[in-house]
C-alpha cells in the first residue's frame, strides 16, 4: 500500500547543507496501522511531508498503491499536528469535514451523510455548527481527524496529531483511533515521538534514528488486538516492547553524539 | 449584551457629538461674521436646501449622482485591486517585479492626477469615476497583496494534500484568509473615495454634493455652502456604519479567534 525505498532529503542553502534524512526504507501493508517513532529532531515531519507528495525528496522514492509519489495522492488524507492551524477557521465544524468532499465531486446528499457518519464516529455529533475556534484542542483535532475519515482514504498520515493535547484527552484520542482502523481497517501511518504511545497504538512500530536519519528497528506489536490504556500499559509485554523501544532511540542517540537527544 | 450595556454604549456613542453640537449652536448663536452664521441658521435652511422641489431636490440631483460616481469607482477598484492582489500576491517573481512601482503609484497623491485625467477623459462622470478609481486602488491592492501572502503554510498544505486547487482554492483559502487585509485596504479606500468624489466634483461638474458647495460659496450663500458641509459628513458616517456592518459579518470568525484568544482559549 505504502512503499518508501532509499528514501533521502538533503535541504540545501546557501552557505550549508543538511541532511535530514539519509536513508530511509519501510513498508505499510494494507489494512496495516503502523507507528513511526524516532527522537525529536529526526526529520519526522520532513518524512511525513515526503510521504504525502508535499516535497519532492531528494533521492529514493515513496510508492503509493503502486504509484509513484510526485504530488499529494489522490487516496490519502493527512492529519497535522498544528490542529489549530490546519481547520478553516471561517468554516464551520460540518463546513470543514465537508470541503475536501466538494473538490472530490462528491454529491450533496452523500457529502452529507459522510459528514453526520463521521462526525459521530469522532463523537462530534452535537457541535457541526460550531466554529473551530469555539472547541477545545482535543475537539479540534476530532474535527480534523473526521475531515480524514469523510474523505475515506486508502492511506491515512497522521503528524504527532496529539502532541499539543493534554494527557487525558490524549489518551481519549489514542483510543479513539484505534476504534476507528478496527472499525474502518484503512491503513494508517501514525507519527510520533512518544514511545509509549507507538507501542500501545500500533501493530507494527518503525523506529527512526536520529538525523541524518536511517531506520533503526521495525518490530511487530504482539500485544492484543483489543488495547485498554490500563491493562494493555500494564501488561509486562507492554514494557518489554517500550523498553527496547526506548534502548534502541537511546543508542541511536548515543551513536549521534547527543546523549539528551536535543 | 443587556438592555442596560446597550443603552450605555448608545449614551457613550452619542455624548461627544451631542456635547460638540450644542457648543457649536451656543457659541455661534450671536454670530455676526459672514462666513460662520449661527447653527441655528445652517439648520433652518439645511431642509429646503437638500429636500425642497420633490424629483428635482437636490438630495435627486446632486446627492445622487454623486453615490453612483463614488461607488462605481469604489467598486471597480475593488475588483481591480483584490484581482490584481490576489495575482501579484500569489507569485514571488511578479510581486519583487511590480512591488516598487505599486509604492511610487501609492505615493502619489491621487488628487494631482485631476488635471490630467480630465485631458484624458473629459470633465464627465468617466473623469470622476477614473480619479475615485486611482485613488482607492493602491491601499486595496497593496492590503491584498499582504494578506494572500501571509496564508498560513498549514492551510496551504491541507489544501494541496486533499486536492483543493484552482478556483475552489481560491475561493475557500486564500479569499477568506486574506479577508481581514482586504477589508483593512476596502476601509481605507472608502475614505479616500469620499475625498476624491467631492475634489473631483469641486474641479469640473454640473452636478454633485462637491459641485453644490462650491455654487453655494461663490454665490456666497454662506448658510447654504455649510449644509453642504454637514450632508457630506452625515453621508460618510452613513458609509462608514454601513461598511462596519458588512465587515463585521465577514469578519465574524476573525473577531471570534481574537476574542477566543484574549480569554486565554
Amino acid at each position: 500500500m505504502l512503499e518508501v525505498r532509499g528514501l533521502r532529503k538533503v535541504y540545501t542553502s546557501r552557505d550549508r547543507t543538511v541532511e535530514a534524512l539519509r536513508d530511509i526504507t519501510f513498508s505499510v501493508a494494507a489494512g496495516e496501522l503502523v507507528c513511526l517513532v524516532g527522537p525529536s529532531g529526526c526529520g519526522k515531519t520532513t518524512l511525513l511531508k515526503c510521504l504525502a507528495g508535499l516535497l519532492g525528496p531528494t533521492g529514493g522514492e515513496v510508492r503509493v498503491e503502486g504509484r509513484p509519489v510526485s504530488g499529494p495522492p489522490p487516496g490519502m488524507a493527512v492529519v497535522f499536528q498544528e490542529y489549530g492551524r490546519s481547520l478553516f477557521p471561517w468554516m464551520t465544524v460540518a463546513q470543514n469535514v465537508e470541503l475536501p468532499l466538494r473538490h472530490k465531486g462528491r454529491g450533496r446528499a452523500e457529502r452529507r451523510r459522510l459528514v453526520a457518519e463521521s462526525l459521530a464516529a469522532v463523537g462530534l455529533a452535537h457541535t457541526p455548527d460550531a466554529y473551530p475556534w469555539q472547541l477545545s484542542g482535543g475537539m479540534q483535532q476530532r474535527v480534523a481527524i473526521a475531515r480524514a475519515l469523510a474523505y475515506e482514504p486508502h492511506v491515512m498520515l497522521m503528524d504527532e496529531p496529539f502532541a499539543a493535547v493534554d494527557a487525558q484527552t490524549r489518551a481519549d484520542l489514542e483510543d479513539l483511533i484505534r476504534t476507528l482502523w478496527d472499525r474502518t481497517g484503512v491503513t494508517t501511518l501514525f507519527v510520533t515521538h512518544d514511545i509509549d504511545e507507538a507501542v500501545y497504538l500500533g501493530e507494527r512500530v518503525v523506529v527512526l534514528s536520529s538525523s541524518p536519519t536511517v531506520v533503526q528497528d521495525d518490530l511487530p506489536v504482539d500485544l492484543p488486538r483489543e488495547r485498554d490504556q490500563l491493562d494493555t500499559r500494564a501488561m509486562p509485554r507492554f514494557t518489554e516492547l517500550r523498553t527496547r523501544v526506548y534502548g534502541e532511540i537511546r543508542a541511536a542517540q548515543r551513536a549521534a553524539g547527543r546523549p539528551d537527544g536535543a | 449584551m443587556s438592555v442596560g450595556a446597550r443603552l450605555r454604549r448608545a449614551a457613550e456613542v452619542v455624548a461627544l457629538p451631542v456635547v460638540l453640537l450644542a457648543a457649536w449652536w451656543v457659541t455661534s448663536d450671536g454670530s455676526e461674521s459672514f462666513y460662520f452664521p449661527p447653527l441655528r441658521e445652517v439648520v433652518a435652511v439645511l431642509p429646503e436646501t437638500w429636500f425642497a422641489g420633490g424629483a428635482d431636490a437636490r438630495i435627486v440631483s446632486d446627492v445622487l449622482p454623486s453615490l453612483a460616481r463614488l461607488l462605481t469607482g469604489y467598486g471597480l477598484a475593488a475588483v481591480v485591486g483584490v484581482g490584481a492582489g490576489l495575482l501579484i500576491g500569489s507569485s514571488p517573481t511578479l510581486r519583487a517585479l511590480v512591488e516598487p512601482v505599486l509604492e511610487v503609484f501609492r505615493a502619489v497623491p491621487p488628487p494631482a492626477t485631476v488635471p490630467l485625467l480630465v485631458a484624458v477623459a473629459g470633465i464627465d462622470d468617466l473623469m470622476k469615476v477614473l480619479v475615485i478609481v486611482f485613488g482607492c486602488l493602491w491601499p486595496i491592492l497593496l492590503n491584498t497583496v499582504e494578506g494572500v501572502r501571509a496564508v498560513d503554510p498549514v492551510l496551504a498544505d491541507t489544501c494541496r494534500s486533499y486536492g483543493i486547487r484552482g478556483p475552489g482554492r481560491v475561493r475557500s483559502l486564500v479569499l477568506r484568509s486574506a479577508s481581514p487585509q482586504i477589508m483593512t485596504g476596502l476601509r481605507q479606500a472608502l475614505s479616500v473615495g469620499i475625498i476624491l468624489m467631492v475634489i473631483s466634483e469641486m474641479f469640473a461638474a454640473s452636478n454633485g454634493i462637491g459641485f453644490t458647495v462650491v455654487q453655494f460659496q461663490r454665490t456666497f450663500a454662506v448658510p447654504q455652502m455649510w449644509t453642504g458641509i454637514i450632508v457630506l459628513g452625515l453621508l460618510g458616517v452613513t458609509l462608514a456604519w454601513v461598511f462596519r456592518a458588512v465587515e463585521a459579518r465577514v469578519l465574524r470568525w476573525y473577531e471570534g479567534i481574537r476574542s477566543a484568544h484574549r480569554s486565554g482559549g
